[in-house]
């Protein structure tokens, strides 16, 4: 915690650049389960796209827009964000998942193509901000799982959930 | 919000945390499960608004300090990483916890591929199924799943399949008789179903004969077959060529009910041939 005029500027310095930094993604050789050969164009899209849903979720929480989500996330994922960000906004709360590091594996790809999943232990900053009051900031580490589903131009998350490690 | 403000934010969180006091402590469950019931146990006195924060939900409930909250059934039930953070007028207490699916599977998201396809063709069928729990949850613990294709005439094959992280897969063989199959997922009293239907593959033997027609020679095939015997699908084209002194003509004819039939002239020592797609029948040499 904050205790001393040293770390309270070293602490506004921290937050000054939150927003500006790239989060550092490491992607693990695929550990495939299943018989459909993995072009490596293919994983290289679905990781896109799926880095692409976290700086989605983040506008969509930041401003309580589910239709932020839209272009990145469908199905059950898409539900379960927008039910989350229909509470956040009747309870006056704010919210900022900003990802900083992504460990990736790629570990199934049905064999009809037509899903992806993921694994990926992520490292995040959570801001909870109660009407206009950010209560605190949060550093939390995660092992989520990620089923994509293609669409017309892109991969969908369609599952989206943190599991126990 | 926080990216049009974020001097702003950082401010304000600076100030929150200034607030400190010591004091305050939450106890709780590092797993629950969704849906269920739990309870969070503070210590202090006074007032506090209890935080539980992750994106696949948020709760907000004003507690008093040093009483145990309860968290009612039904309330905290899609899966995920949560944040509890309890806010007091002098103290900050915050932990995580986890809330993993419910552990019966409720539902099968099964997709398989394709919906029509040939007889006899080895793992030509694929099925994967993702199991979710009664709330939507991925059951990411290893769970049996079992696929069964079953066609009319009985046959059944049958592969149980470990999930791993919630999703788990099969290929099937199309059988040797067209029909309409039955694929199954099942995980207990749960399961899900798809029709595929199996149509004959490429003719096989194919065979033709020709007679005299008045004038014309009027071509017809056997009963046109597969492999496996099953009749093949009206509307398939059957290709007749004539070949007569070096010259080729072809008549292209598809399948009614099972045969096909041409009439055309006839030059004596003319060669009459058979073919549908890549598949050759025999010749026949015409002499009048």
């Amino acid at each position: 915690m904050l205790r001393s005029p040293f770390t309270l500027f070293i602490f506004s310095a921290a937050c000054a650049i939150i927003g500006s930094a790239q989060a550092t993604v490491v992607v693990e050789p695929s550990s495939l389960q299943g018989p459909r050969p993995l072009q490596e164009q293919t994983a290289a899209g679905a990781i896109r796209d799926y880095l692409q849903s976290w700086k989605d979720l983040r506008a969509a929480m930041e401003q309580n827009r589910p239709d932020v989500l839209d272009s990145t996330f469908v199905g059950t994922a898409k539900d379960k964000l927008t039910e989350t960000i229909q509470q956040q906004a009747k309870l006056g709360i704010h919210t900022s998942y900003q990802d900083r590091a992504h460990d990736i594996q790629i570990v199934f790809y049905s064999p009809e193509g037509l899903s992806i999943e993921l694994t990926d232990k992520v490292e995040y900053d959570v801001q909870i901000a109660d009407r206009g009051w950010v209560k605190t900031i949060q550093h939390v580490s995660a092992r989520y799982v990620i089923v994509l589903t293609p669409a017309e131009v892109r991969w969908r998350v369609r599952v989206f959930q943190a599991v126990s490690e | 919000m926080r990216s049009r403000y974020p001097f702003l934010f950082c401010g304000l969180t600076i100030a929150a945390h200034l607030a400190l006091a010591q004091g305050t402590s939450m106890v709780l469950p590092k797993t629950v499960e969704a849906g269920n019931a739990f309870s969070i146990q503070s210590t202090g006195s006074g007032k506090a608004t209890l935080y539980i924060m992750g994106p696949g939900q948020v709760l907000k409930r004003e507690i008093q300090l040093g009483v145990t909250t309860q968290i009612l059934g039904g309330s905290l039930y899609n899966a995920g990483h949560y944040l509890a953070f309890l806010s007091g007028d002098s103290s900050t207490e915050s932990n995580s916890f986890d809330v993993v699916p419910a552990t019966k599977p409720a539902n099968l998201s099964f997709l398989a591929k394709p919906s029509r396809l040939s007889v006899g063709l080895h793992d030509g069928i694929t099925g994967t199924a993702y199991v979710f729990d009664t709330y939507h949850n991925l059951l990411a613990a290893p769970t049996p799943v079992s696929f069964e294709l079953s066609n009319p005439s009985g046959t059944v094959q049958k592969r149980i399949v470990v999930t791993h992280d919630g999703a788990a897969w099969a290929a099937m063989d199309s059988t040797a008789q067209q029909g309409i199959d039955r694929f199954v997922a099942r995980i207990g009293e749960v399961s899900s179903t798809r029709v595929v239907g199996q149509v004959p593959g490429d003719p096989c033997g194919l065979k033709m004969n020709a007679r005299q027609s008045g004038r014309l020679v009027q071509l017809v095939t056997d009963p046109v077959r597969d492999c496996s015997g099953n009749a093949v699908l009206d509307g398939t084209v059957v290709t007749f060529t004539e070949t007569y002194k070096g010259n080729q003509s072809t008549i292209d004819e598809p399948l009614k009910h099972g045969i096909a039939e041409v009439e055309i002239s006839a030059h004596s020592g003319a060669t009459f041939s058979i073919a549908s797609g890549v598949v050759m029948g025999n010749q026949i040499r015409w002499e009048k």
